[in-house]
């Protein structure tokens, strides 16, 4: 009886998260006269929503776009996340723990300060409508620096001693012994670092204004609040289905590490 | 020992240079913004033409701007309704799925769906399901006899409607910190509970309620500072209406600077704003974890 009641919550649950998402993407296939109804299913199913959505804006550039700036700030994370990540737990030297200190201190300081002169700064450097704005102020992150520093810091001594006696400089140590050993905070790292680059849109509205230079959700934003999409409903929810299906997608086949990853992470900051 | 010395200093190289990276992104990305925003919040100043010094000009404007103190105090009632709002659900179905269940990881994966998911997505998708006439919790509403709600277009009801959008999005990630939290709670301490008679109810409240303090002061202070931050909700649904009841704090500060350009009291906002978030966080922590 009790079992009954819990599984009964849990598929009323499942279907608050789970209908809207079905009901938005039934909607992109239906005429716009029948958007406001509460079933999923139309006998005139057809694909003229996102014909339109295709017509009015550059969304496969955009899509491509997305990817280039989310692949290459997570490349850039994980990369320096690592070489810095493994001075901090590895090596010793004068003033570690004072840039200890102050890459915790960044952490503490709400983006709302440093915004509008990050933005000055992006203008001083010609960088406004360019990828280097949307790469660039995002190509290191505190927090993968502290995140392999923990994991880096569980290594035992012995492995890195023995690459030492062979003739391993540290980069060598790094990139041919620790990094197959590290794939979980790759992972972690990764996930997180592109989730949150490929979902941002405050940064990119602020430094791009040219329509071929904008990622995808800039793009469906401004589709749906500029009125391109010229208050045709059906349209903008195919332009926010065409946003949410790659990472859905992503998500389906590695939702295991997506939850963990972010669960590691709620919990150490 | 004299042999040793020469290998410290070669260690003591490759830390500075391996370092190094993070130390000109701090200077460049950190550091000169933090300090330029010192200097701008003294001035007036649309990038175009030079900057003008102002002294304290822009904190006399700050302090006699009713929409920036409407705007806080917007943010501030959105977080009132959305933060207890997501630890009681979140709380709720991490208990539920905390049971020795089937299809755990489905049910796990499914609330977790929209945490993933661009802000931008599920905005889009609520404003649709919000329409007064053609949205699908009217027309639920109608179905069960309910007048239908003004979901976006009263006042009142506009920055809850955003509330309970934002509680949508984010309580999956909640769910499974929770989750975590629950399972950290070690079994004993329930046996000897149930050896002393006590129900499931006050079992949650003397013992797993006290065991997730830590989890608790984390999704406070996470949700806080998530929601401090509310802009592209309003941004997408609202433009900040009807009659201002949604314009976030970030929303008005985003305004200020790139629509209408005021670059230097657009900083003073942020310097301001980000100084009452750090205050207001820093007294969350004190209050949460003095319960324990």
């Amino acid at each position: 009886m009790k079992k009954a009641i819990i599984y009964i919550l849990l598929i009323i649950g499942g279907l608050m998260f789970a209908y809207p998402f079905l009901w938005m993407i039934s909607a992109t296939f239906k005429p716009e006269v029948e958007i406001g109804s509460i079933g999923l299913w139309s006998s005139n199913f057809g694909l003229h929503n996102y014909m339109a959505v295709f017509q009015k804006i550059p969304i496969g550039r955009a899509f491509l776009n997305s990817i280039f700036v989310s692949a290459c700030v997570t490349l850039s994370v994980i990369l320096f996340g690592s070489i810095v990540g493994y001075a901090l737990s590895r090596l010793n030297f004068f003033g570690r723990d004072f840039l200890m200190g102050v890459i915790l201190f960044t952490m503490v300081i709400p983006f709302q300060i440093t915004l509008i002169p990050m933005y000055i700064l992006m203008v001083k450097f010609g960088w406004v409508d360019s990828y280097m704005a949307l790469i660039v102020p995002s190509m290191i992150s505190s927090f993968g620096i502290l995140l392999f520093r923990q994991f880096f810091m569980d290594i035992p001594q012995d492995l890195i001693d023995a690459a030492k006696i062979d003739g391993c400089n540290d980069l060598q140590i790094l990139f041919r012994l620790i990094y197959p050993l590290s794939k979980p905070v790759i992972i972690t790292v990764g996930i997180i670092t592109f989730m949150s680059s490929w979902n941002d849109v405050l940064w990119p509205l602020i430094v791009i204004r040219l329509q071929k230079l904008m990622t995808l959700p800039q793009l469906v934003t401004i589709f749906a609040v500029g009125g391109q999409a010229e208050g045709q409903l059906g349209a903008q929810l195919a332009a926010a289905t065409l946003l949410a299906v790659p990472i859905i997608l992503v998500y389906a086949f590695f939702q295991r590490y997506f939850i963990e990853s972010m669960a590691t992470t709620g919990l150490k900051s | 020992m004299k042999a040793g010395f020469p290998v410290n200093k070669i260690k003591n190289k490759t830390g500075y240079l391996m370092s190094l990276p993070y130390i000109l992104y701090f200077c460049l990305f950190i550091g000169f913004p933090l300090i330029f925003s010192f200097i701008l919040i003294f001035h007036k100043w649309n990038i175009v033409t030079p900057m003008q010094w102002v002294g304290l000009r822009n904190f006399y404007r700050l302090f006699h701007d009713v929409q920036f103190f409407t705007s806080i105090r917007n943010t501030l009632i959105f977080l009132v309704i959305h933060i207890p709002l997501q630890i009681v659900i979140a709380l709720f179905l991490a208990v539920i799925l905390n049971q020795k269940i089937k299809f755990k990881g489905f049910f796990r994966a499914l609330y977790f769906l929209p945490v993933v998911v661009s802000g931008v997505v599920v905005t889009i998708l609520w404003q649709q399901l919000y329409a007064y006439e053609t949205g699908l919790l009217n027309l639920l509403l109608t179905r069960l006899g309910i007048t239908k709600i003004p979901w976006l277009t009263d006042s009142r009801w506009a920055m809850p409607s955003i509330a309970i959008m934002a509680t949508w999005k984010n309580v999956g990630l909640y769910i499974v910190l929770f989750l975590v939290g629950l399972q950290s709670i070690p079994h004993y301490l329930y046996e000897a509970a149930e050896m002393d008679g006590a129900r499931s109810l006050q079992q949650f409240f003397h013992i797993t309620l006290p065991a997730l303090n830590n989890t608790m002061v984390l999704v406070v202070i996470l949700s806080t500072i998530g929601g401090f931050s509310l802009f592209i909700e309003p941004f997408v649904m609202t433009g900040g209406g009807p009659m201002n009841s949604t314009l976030s704090a970030m929303l008005y500060i985003y305004n200020q600077a790139f629509y209408f350009g005021h670059m230097g009291y657009a900083a003073t906002l942020g310097f301001f704003f980000a100084l009452i978030i750090l205050i207001v966080v820093l007294i969350q922590k004190k209050i949460v974890e003095r319960k324990d």
